[in-house]
């Protein structure tokens, strides 16, 4: 679970870390206000969404007057801001961020994530802040320092202080550095962050370490153990589709394309768009029943595959271990009646009572078409879908 | 004999009363799996269908003999029931639990290290369908009717794609000597590495099926060791390869954050290393038995 970079800056402040004064706006006269309340000097006005990166697609302006506030604060409330993170349907500009402007004397790059080869926090730091960590591997790579955290004591003193001096720091700013190295770590291990990236970390002109940006994201597994960090979800960041999933306990996650796909299991999920794709089709999502699923869930996944508009047809994959083919098929039956469905749909059923799961899409007497193999069902799932489509253009 | 489990292998079940552990530990006995009791804080002592109950790991050990733990445990007290087992002397634990927070894991991975490797024990997954030597037993989620006896070993990130691959091969009269399931999760107990070497060695095995996915480092790991240390034919899958870049799909390991962790550059790397490549997931079957022919 991502947050926004004001959430990710009161926590950071919690751990000792500095960060710039600032204020949260949902309006023109409030980013106003906000500048006048920091002094009423130059500030930043900077837009609160999901994503790296706002920069570029104009989501944050350094302001000099009143009047450049509330202008830059009105073109970016309501706005969707297209980067290369957000996808091309960008994301929705619901409050801003006023903070005072630092004087920036050097910038530094600082991140905390769960490296998989090592099944262990690393810390990577680099003294070319300011830029994306892709570009600093690829053009400044032995600027790189990684620092292994053990995790029965935690981030040592000393660790912190090699990364510090390899950094270059003036060493008046260690002992600062430190303690801004040693908090982050301590954040990410008390909220069970899965990665904690500052960028730029900055010396001042006056000779302090603030965090100028922070992204944060949380492991969705650990929030049972920090309600007050799964208050910080903000619902207008996430795909609707992928919310009204959610909120339901599937596994969805939203695409582009047309074939709406439901699966059990997330590896056969996958598989199966991918057998979409070589079929010559697009798949429209992602979604994982899960096992032992109800004809209710599967009444609820296709709810869900179909409040995607751009849905064109249906492949049902399910090879039941512990799911039970019958249960699935029933579902199949009661979503195609009660939503009234017209589009094409394919159900591929396999192991736990198949016999009897297709006995019931049979007897049910409603248009559906059965295959045997994951190749047959996406072959005819893509085959239905574009005679659908061409029919369609013919009719218009 | 395969690997891990076989006819001998005595398994206690860990969250033995619940729903979930009452009803897979009934279906593993009844495909001649030895059950020899279960674990529930609080209820040693009683029986549960007909098995004994104990309060704790170690003293289910004591009395029953048990080698093997099937963990059933949710996710919130998933990593202390494994930690438990690890030090009451257990060698294999097959943890089933889809949620675990990964800090958790990474201390149940520090924490296993404090035992010498000739008594650590083994983890297979978290977030698995667990392991199957087929005829012998088994301790975990899957329909265990789907795997033939046979001679390829299976090893796999995602239950429903090892059950696809385990059933194009039987309709093909290809069967298996063990299928593992070694689990979705980022941080995991046993890599693809680790069972690789275990087929290797195994007598009972002539080929291995090898099913990975996006995300993470272990495919290119097995690659490496494949190239350098195996003998026997391997054939892989690898699944995702239209999975969007930084999106988790489903399992919360399957998300590609670095080079090398799409699809495919996964497929690449393996293909480098003389893997047999399964192109699509419905050519298990020919190119399993393709591999075997030549």
């Amino acid at each position: 679970m991502d947050i926004h970079e004001y959430q990710a800056k009161e926590l950071l402040k919690r751990f000792g870390v500095n960060v710039p004064r600032g204020g949260i706006a949902y309006s023109p006269e409030q980013a106003v206000y906000r500048s006048q309340e920091l002094s009423g000097e130059k500030c930043v006005v900077k837009a609160q969404i999901h994503s790296g990166a706002r920069g570029k697609a104009g989501g944050v302006r350094i302001c000099n007057t009143d009047d450049e506030i509330s202008d830059a604060a009105s073109w970016m409330l309501g706005r969707k801001l297209v980067t290369h993170q957000t996808g091309p349907q960008g994301k929705l500009v619901g409050r801003l961020y006023v903070e005072e402007a630092t004087d920036i004397k050097q910038e530094i790059y600082l991140a905390f994530v769960m490296d998989r080869t090592e099944e262990r926090v690393v810390v990577v730091a680099s003294a070319q802040g300011g830029m994306e960590i892709e570009d600093i591997s690829a053009n400044e790579p032995d600027s790189i320092i990684r620092s292994v955290v053990d995790p029965a004591v935690g981030m040592q003193a000393f660790q912190a202080r090699e990364i510090a001096f390899q950094l270059g720091l003036d060493p008046s700013l260690i002992t600062q550095a430190s303690k801004t190295i040693t908090g982050c770590y301590k954040m990410m291990d008390e909220l069970d962050a899965s990665m904690l990236e500052i960028n730029p970390l900055v010396v001042t002109g006056g000779g302090e370490i603030v965090a100028l940006d922070c992204k944060v994201s949380f492991d969705e597994n650990a929030l049972f153990r920090h309600p007050e960090i799964s208050e910080l979800r903000d619902k207008s960041q996430e795909d609707s589709r992928e919310t009204y999933a959610g909120d339901r306990g599937l596994n969805y996650i939203g695409l582009e394309g047309e074939i709406g796909c439901i699966v059990n299991g997330a590896g056969l999920a996958m598989a199966t768009l991918d057998m979409i794709k070589m079929a010559g089709g697009e798949p429209a999502n992602f979604l994982d029943v899960g096992g032992g699923a109800s004809p209710e869930r599967v009444l609820m996944s296709f709810k869900a595959v179909l409040n995607d508009p751009n849905v064109e047809s249906i492949l049902v994959n399910i090879f039941a271990g512990i799911n039970r083919c019958d249960w699935i098929a029933e579902g199949v039956v009661r979503a195609v009646q009660e939503l009234d469905l017209k589009i094409p749909l394919v159900v591929r059923l396999s192991g736990t009572n198949f016999e009897e799961g297709r006995k019931i899409l049979d007897e049910s007497g409603l248009n559906i078409t059965t295959a045997e193999t994951l190749a047959e069902a996406a072959d005819r799932v893509v085959s239905a879908w574009k005679s659908a489509t061409t029919n369609n253009a013919g009719a218009v | 004999m395969a690997i891990l489990i076989n006819k001998d292998t005595k398994v206690l079940v860990t969250g033995f009363t619940g729903r979930i552990g009452s009803f897979h530990a009934e279906e593993m006995r009844a495909y001649g799996t030895q059950v020899v009791g279960g674990v529930t804080p609080g209820k040693g002592g009683t029986t549960h269908n007909g098995l004994p109950v104990f309060n704790t790991v170690k003293g289910a050990v004591a009395e029953t003999g048990a080698d093997m733990v099937i963990a059933f445990v949710p996710p919130p007290f998933a990593a202390d029931s494994i930690m438990e087992s690890a030090d009451a002397g257990i060698k294999t634990c097959v943890c089933i639990a889809d949620g675990i927070p990964a800090q958790d894991m990474i201390r149940v991975k520090r924490y296993m290290r404090r035992y010498k490797a000739e008594r650590r024990m083994r983890l297979i997954g978290p977030n698995c369908a667990g392991i199957i030597t087929p005829g012998q037993g088994f301790a975990g989620l899957m329909p265990p009717h789907i795997y033939l006896p046979g001679r390829v070993g299976i090893i796999g990130r995602s239950g429903t794609l090892g059950y696809e691959a385990a059933s194009q091969m039987k309709s093909k009269g290809i069967g298996v000597s063990s299928s593992i399931g070694i689990g979705g999760d980022p941080i995991n107990g046993s890599s693809f590495r680790d069972i690789l070497e275990l087929f290797e060695n195994d007598p009972d095995t002539d080929a291995v099926v090898l099913v990975g996915e996006i995300g993470g480092p272990q495919e290119a790991e097995a690659a490496a060791y494949i190239r350098d240390h195996m003998k026997k034919p391997v054939a892989a899958y690898i699944a995702g390869l239209s999975a969007p870049k930084g999106r988790t799909m489903g399992h919360a390991g399957a998300i590609v954050n670095a080079f090398g962790e799409s699809a495919q550059e996964k497929v690449e790397i393996l293909k480098g290393c003389g893997v047999t490549i399964v192109p699509t997931p419905s050519a298990f079957g020919e190119v399993v038995e393709a591999m075997m022919a030549g």
